[in-house]
């Protein structure tokens, strides 16, 4: 029997519905989980998506984005198959897509990349009952666990005051679309002014114009840099870390920077990155988010993709019984970056 | 406990010198002293050892977490430390605890040593159920043995030099020996006891500056005195009220090591301090570094292995002459420093204190050929002092006239095969960056690889993730954490000496291995052989 989706050179591709998911290459006819870099790709004929993610889409890429739009739940006829999304938690707009075949077989969900964490700043993560499950596994170890993000917000919030009290300024590492804006509602705005470099502004306006609480941001340009210096907080992806443009922002007791993200679980990577502190939050799911995930849908098959592939596969198939198997991805490299994963510039 | 792990954990986060001392410094005014007491004695290197085995460790995660091994294993590979790996599996704590350090040591890591291996586990389980993932890492780095802070003792002798309010060197001495953790102890450490430590202090080291273009445009070579620049440890001799100490350059006491210099540093008079060289010596040349470093590593009291140190005769190749008759000589010039140097060693029996020899030359030219000479007399190159200059202090700064270079011979280098890989610690953990490297054996048949070297440094940052990509994609076999992969790549690397060895397939160790670069303009056949190697050995025994 043919499985309804099979991996292929321009990604998953679904025959029976006539269109790929996340197409790694444009392709006629594109269901796109999730706005990242490495998940909506330019070029396609036409794109089907939440409006969250429509709207970042046309905020990021150039020309003319023909889409369908359907609201979470909302089922689609695509060839001979019925279509839905349903929320994923992972940034705004952020979906995985049902796929039902008209033929009664195997239903299957993929779930592209998805946190089930609470988060103000985007749409809450769903379990959806399938017979096939396609997850990704990008902390697929179970030495990933996160700890409740309240906590982890009075931690940065803490650490700014600190630092705003001996005169240095804030800099949190982080990626510019999603963490970015789900970093901004977590803060407390009460501690000093907060600048955002360019490539965060985008993006949060999109999400300011879906309705998302967000707190004032100035552009961290050279006109604000005297507000910002020693109590300010600077938002910017990582790739901005010691440039000239981010020294200009040293406060008179210096510079303190923080990578936000959930490989801060790891001293090594918070050694690797070179940073001051490191602050685990992340915006895909943790081990027992995996876990619980795939117990909870009811899927008997279970395709892992996306990072710790094979050992998540592995121990679904010889600790929990399940039939399992592994999606390859455009990625070789296991235990891969979020800034590969993840999608940013 | 929580503060000390907080420590750890601002040291760990931090490469800033300046920071690790603030915090240091912070940690120990902030302490309680049978506290401090600890925190001194466990980052000096004075820790319990072994009070838990690694094995236990990882068994007793495996009974509490329920997982598979071979998923702790794939874990172990991610993290790159067991002892964290641990730590971030194990379930969150049911309750915390605020006890100080010293309670932990006296009721959770002391009373692990001699224990039943029951008893063991029942206080590993009670300690897990308190601790955090932070403090359970902590906890598992002080019972098994492997207690390391990434700050050099150093840093936390100054620190507490400045808590004290003396100079380093004095705090250094405080330190010397096994410090007893204990309130009294720390609050002694800091008060002293009677101030004879002022005799053992040490000047700071002049340092040598690379030369760099062609020795000749350095002028006149009458100004300038050559010696032969030896592989051993930088070191200063001091004779003062009675007492010989010896410092190494890394400002570590290294008298118990080198019984026999201080032995013959007897006859010294008082107020002397000789700056210069310890090697290990076997007939007239020096041995590799690689002898002294396992002299080095020696903690026990010579007295009772004084038998092994009969094989070699430890000496000190002095060089200069920082303080005669109790009166600083740093700000004479060389030529006169040298010439009451010279005095010093001619009235010492024996041969274990020793004047460094002025190398004569005519020209530079002649210099020149000499100083390509230097391998085969177990020296790395030749040390260049001009005359007319002072001891200074480190190294001399930019745009002033460096007194002293240092002319070292050109580095081994040979091309080798990359065949195996397996990712880095601490922060290279999530990269491929340990590099296992062979050359050929053509001697059978089928030429095959032979693994000689190890290195891990050399590379920039964009080719150690280009090269950890491709090692990726190009596993031929896995072991664990360590990949053969296809023998493609070639590499040149470069070493600092060799010798042989029997724990190497090729029967040759070399000293220093490391990238000096990719060479993606050679094929893996281009790379060179194990008789390569062997020429070089026989040309570096002679």
């Amino acid at each position: 029997m043919n499985d309804l989706v099979v991996q292929t050179e321009c990604g998953l591709w679904c025959e029976a519905g006539g269109f790929y998911v996340d197409p790694w290459r444009p392709v006629p006819r594109a269901v796109v989980t999730h706005a990242h870099a490495d998940h909506a790709i330019p070029g396609c004929g036409r794109y089907l998506a939440t409006a969250g993610t429509i709207a970042l889409m046309r905020s990021r890429m150039p020309g003319e984005i023909e889409a369908d739009i359907p609201a979470f739940g909302e089922r689609v006829r695509l060839g001979r198959t019925t279509v839905s999304l349903h929320p994923a938690g992972h940034v705004l707009g952020s979906a995985q897509v049902r796929i039902e075949p008209d033929d009664g077989g195997p239903v299957w969900v993929i779930t592209g990349d998805y946190k089930v964490e609470p988060d103000p700043s985007c749409e809450a993560f769903e379990v959806v009952p399938c017979d096939v499950l396609l997850t990704e596994s990008t902390f697929g170890l179970p030495i990933y666990r996160w700890e409740d993000p309240a906590k982890v917000f009075e931690d940065i919030n803490g650490w700014w005051r600190s630092n705003a009290a001996e005169g240095r300024t804030t800099v949190l590492l982080t990626y510019s679309l999603g963490k970015a804006q789900r970093v901004l509602a977590g803060l407390d705005a009460s501690n000093g002014p907060i600048g955002v470099h360019g490539a965060v502004l985008g993006p949060t306006g999109v999400y300011r114009d879906a309705g998302i609480k967000l707190p004032e941001v100035m552009h961290a340009d050279a006109q604000h840099a005297k507000d910002l210096k020693g109590p300010g907080l600077i938002l910017t992806p990582p790739s901005a870390s010691g440039t000239a443009w981010l020294r200009k922002f040293k406060g008179p007791g210096g510079i303190r920077t923080a990578f936000v993200s959930g490989w801060m679980r790891v001293r090594g990577r918070r050694r690797w990155q070179s940073v001051d502190r490191g602050f685990t939050l992340s915006d895909h799911a943790d081990w027992d988010g995996l876990l619980d995930t795939v117990r909870r849908s009811g899927a008997r098959r279970v395709g892992v993709t996306h990072g710790s592939s094979e050992t998540l596969a592995r121990y679904l198939r010889e600790s929990m019984g399940l039939d399992s198997f592994v999606v390859p991805t455009r990625f070789t490299g296991e235990g891969g970056d979020e800034t590969e994963t993840g999608g940013e510039d | 406990m929580r503060r000390f792990t907080r420590l750890f954990m601002d040291l760990d986060a931090t490469t800033a010198t300046g920071d690790k001392l603030a915090l240091l410094e912070a940690y120990f005014r902030g302490a309680d002293p049978a506290d401090a007491a600890w925190a001194v004695a466990l980052l000096t290197g004075n820790r319990p050892k072994g009070a838990a085995s690694t094995n236990a460790l990882r068994d007793l995660a495996l009974e509490v977490t329920s997982l598979p091994g071979w998923l702790i294993g794939e874990c172990h590979a991610a993290v790159g430390d067991l002892s964290e790996t641990i730590a971030l599996l194990l379930p969150e704590p049911e309750r915390t605890t605020d006890e100080p350090l010293h309670r932990t040591m006296e009721a959770r890591v002391l009373p692990l040593m001699g224990a039943k291996e029951d008893t063991k586990r029942a206080i590993i389980r009670d300690a897990w159920a308190v601790f955090d993932a932070d403090e359970r890492l902590v906890y598992h780095k002080l019972i098994r043995g492997g207690f390391r802070l990434g700050v050099q003792k150093r840093l936390v002798t100054r620190a507490l030099a400045n808590i004290a309010g003396v100079e380093h060197d004095v705090m250094a001495h405080r330190l010397v020996g096994a410090f007893v953790p204990s309130a009294a102890n720390y609050e002694r450490l800091l008060n002293g006891e009677g101030d004879d430590d002022q005799h053992a202090r040490a000047y700071p080291f002049f340092l040598a500056h690379p030369l760099e273009g062609e020795a000749s445009a350095l002028g006149g070579l009458s100004d300038w005195a050559a010696e032969w620049k030896w592989d051993g440890i930088r070191a200063q001799l001091i004779k003062r009220g009675g007492e010989v100490t010896l410092w190494s350059r890394g400002e570590e006491l290294i008298a118990h090591q080198f019984p026999e210099i201080i032995a013959a540093a007897q006859q010294l008079y008082e107020g002397t301090v000789l700056d210069g060289e310890v090697l290990l010596w076997r007939d007239d040349r020096p041995l590799p570094f690689a002898a002294l470093q396992s002299r080095l590593n020696r903690k026990v009291a010579p007295t009772h292995q004084m038998s092994l140190f009969d094989e070699t005769r430890a000496v000190l190749v002095a060089y200069d002459l920082l303080e005669s008759d109790g009166e600083d000589w740093r700000g004479r010039v060389f030529a006169d420093r040298r010439r009451r140097l010279e005095a010093v060693i001619r009235s010492l029996d024996g041969e274990t204190i020793r004047l460094s020899p002025l190398v004569d030359a005519g020209t530079w030219d002649e210099l020149g050929s000499l100083q390509e000479s230097a391998r085969e007399r177990g020296a790395e190159g030749l040390m260049l002092k001009h005359r007319g200059s002072v001891y200074g202090v480190g190294r001399t700064k930019p745009g002033d006239t460096p007194g002293w270079f240092k002319w070292k011979v050109d580095p081994y280098t040979v091309d080798a095969v990359l065949t195996a890989a397996q990712p880095g610690s601490g922060r290279r953990a999530s990269l491929y960056t340990d590099y296992t490297f062979g050359v050929w054996d053509r001697s059978g048949e089928k030429p095959k690889l032979v693994t000689f070297a190890k290195a891990y440094s050399g590379l920039e940052q964009d080719e150690i993730e280009r090269l950890d990509r491709w090692i990726r994609k190009h596993t031929t076999s896995k072991s664990g954490p360590f990949r053969q992969v296809e023998t493609v790549q070639v590499f040149e690397l470069g070493f600092e000496g060799l010798q042989e060895s029997r724990r190497h397939k090729s029967g040759i160790a070399v000293r220093f291995p490391r990238i000096l670069r990719w060479r993606t303009d050679k094929t893996a056949a281009e790379a060179d052989t194990i008789e390569t190697l062997h020429a070089l050995l026989r040309a570096h025994t002679g």
